[in-house]
């Protein structure tokens, strides 16, 4: 079943995030799709993930496509102007990807050209805005299209933020993204199914599907560099204590990814792993979480 | 106000790189201002150059250098230690070099890098910020630009990169859209963020053409 299908049948929805290499290095990729083939509902490919330079997602996607995989397609605002946003819109239409996700985009300093040029002509909402409107036979600017997109549009979320502002703005700007044309969510890494359930006791109303993120944490270390440095995740003490009393700590961190899952089961439409380098895994996270 | 900064010395001393004698050109208006072209930088420059063993025919710190009949009539009396230099280093904005580039006729060398003024006049003492976008916003947003206040320019909410209400790109930073929350919450008008704003038309950031053809040196030509 396809991505946008098995969402809107209900199923609890799984997806994965793979992201492209330096380089033209396919292998690790094919390799990762052969793997995830049958076992999850969509797999996203990452667009310059952190402002470092890889191969694209576009490409990517096609090549998920010709796997038998069904790709979500990650642009962010960063790197191109409302033209070439909309060009590779119109070129993944005819390269067959169904599912765009709409994104800000880190900022360049964050990644491995710091000198570079930011772009954010459009942000987050307005490309939603305009994926909608090219679903509609129409360009940005209002020009007819010879040829529609038909995309399944989603964006991003942090459910659980350090201050008032960032909640409420997270919310308020989900709305906004919502009434653009937003069809699903992907949130930022869950760690604390607490604050999940505030976040979604909020967020439900909106009547549409979210998939809670998942990150398995590979070591104590990971855990608090997140904890330090990535906006939007906080992993609980209680989790860090657990991971540095583990005997193995690969396998405890997949185990936790599990049980997260499981509890996050009954809160949301389904989860969306990302597991930056551990994509292999995968498969292993989803049977101990009784998904397989 | 533009704001500049003097270029390393090394790299003026590469471009000087062949080139014996030098005139010293400062101007006495922003550039006297950001303290890289007055009297005091100029004589400073004189010494260095002559220390990395440069003869200086001359100097001269004009009012305004943006102002070219200003800087001919100026360099007038001026003209045979210009003319014996083989080569000018101005100690100036891009647009004072631009504009004593043109009236003088000899090679240049320009000795400062003009550095953003990020939406201030200058030496503004406030954090408040104008980009000139041509279409305000600050009616949706409590009156803080989201276009300068947010290090993305982003007009319809934040990134999620913040942490503990800091931008992602710099800690020392607040998250622009925060303290627009924090400003509308106070004024009972969150319900304002909630109002979807349409892609900008950045043509309107490009100066008018009526402003484009009204520079003095074009009124200066007319009679």
């Amino acid at each position: 079943m396809a991505f946008k299908e098995a969402l809107q049948s209900g199923k609890f929805t799984v997806t994965a995030e793979v992201g492209p290499l330096k380089g033209t290095d396919t292998t690790e990729v094919l390799e990762v799709a052969e793997l995830l083939r049958g076992k999850v509902d969509g797999v996203n490919v990452t667009d310059q993930q952190s402002a470092v330079m890889r191969l694209g997602s576009l490409v990517t996607c096609h090549l998920l496509i010709q796997k038998g995989l069904d790709p979500i397609f990650q642009m962010t605002c960063r790197d191109r102007n409302r033209i070439a946003l909309q060009s590779d819109l119109l070129n993944a239409h005819v390269l067959g990807i169904k599912n765009v996700l709409a994104i800000t985009g880190d900022y360049p300093t964050l990644g491995d050209h710091p000198d570079a040029k930011a772009v954010y002509d459009i942000d987050s909402v307005q490309l939603v805005w305009t994926i909608n409107r090219m679903n509609q036979g129409y360009d940005l600017a209002g020009n007819e299209l010879q040829g529609k997109t038909d995309f399944f549009v989603g964006a991003v979320v942090t459910p659980i933020t350090d201050t008032e502002a960032a909640f409420e703005l997270q919310l308020i700007k989900m709305e906004k993204k919502i009434e653009a044309g937003a069809r699903f969510f992907q949130t930022q890494a869950v760690y604390d199914v607490d604050a999940f359930a505030r976040f979604m006791k909020r967020a439900e109303g909106f009547g549409v599907p979210i998939l809670a993120g998942i990150i398995p944490l590979k070591s104590v270390g990971m855990a608090r560099y997140m904890n330090k440095n990535v906006a939007g995740v906080f992993v609980p003490e209680h989790l860090i204590e657990e991971m540095s009393k583990a005997e193995d700590k690969a396998q405890r961190g997949l185990e936790i990814a599990a049980r997260l899952i499981k509890d996050l089961k009954d809160l949301c439409q389904g989860v969306h792993i990302m597991a930056i380098g551990w994509e292999k895994k995968v498969p292993e996270i989803l049977e101990l979480a009784g998904l397989a | 106000m533009v704001r500049s900064e003097q270029k390393p010395f090394e790299e003026i001393l590469d471009y000087l790189e062949g080139t014996k004698k030098v005139f010293i050109l400062g101007c006495d208006g922003c550039a006297q201002a950001s303290q890289t072209g007055g009297w005091p930088q100029v004589l400073e420059m004189k010494e260095r150059l002559e220390g990395a063993g440069k003869e200086v025919t001359g100097c001269t710190v004009v009012d305004f250098l943006c102002q070219k009949a200003l800087v001919a009539s100026r360099l007038r009396p001026l003209e045979e230690q210009v003319m014996a230099a083989d080569g000018v280093l101005i100690l100036t904005c891009g647009i004072g070099v631009q504009a004593a580039s043109a009236v003088i006729k000899r090679p240049i060398f320009p000795g400062c890098n003009t550095v953003p003024l990020g939406g201030t006049r200058g030496e503004w003492m406030g954090a408040e910020r104008c980009l000139e976008c041509g279409d305000c916003l600050l009616y949706w947003t409590g009156g803080i630009c989201p276009l300068t206040a947010c290090s993305k320019g982003l007009i319809n909410g934040p990134c999620g990169g913040a942490s503990n209400g800091k931008c992602e790109v710099s800690k020392e930073k607040d998250c622009g859209w925060e303290l627009i929350y924090q400003r509308l919450k106070e004024l009972g008008q969150l319900h304002r963020l909630k109002k979807f704003i349409a892609p900008k038309d950045y043509n309107k950031m490009r100066p008018r053409p009526e402003i484009l053809s009204t520079s003095l040196w074009a009124l200066e030509q007319r009679d």
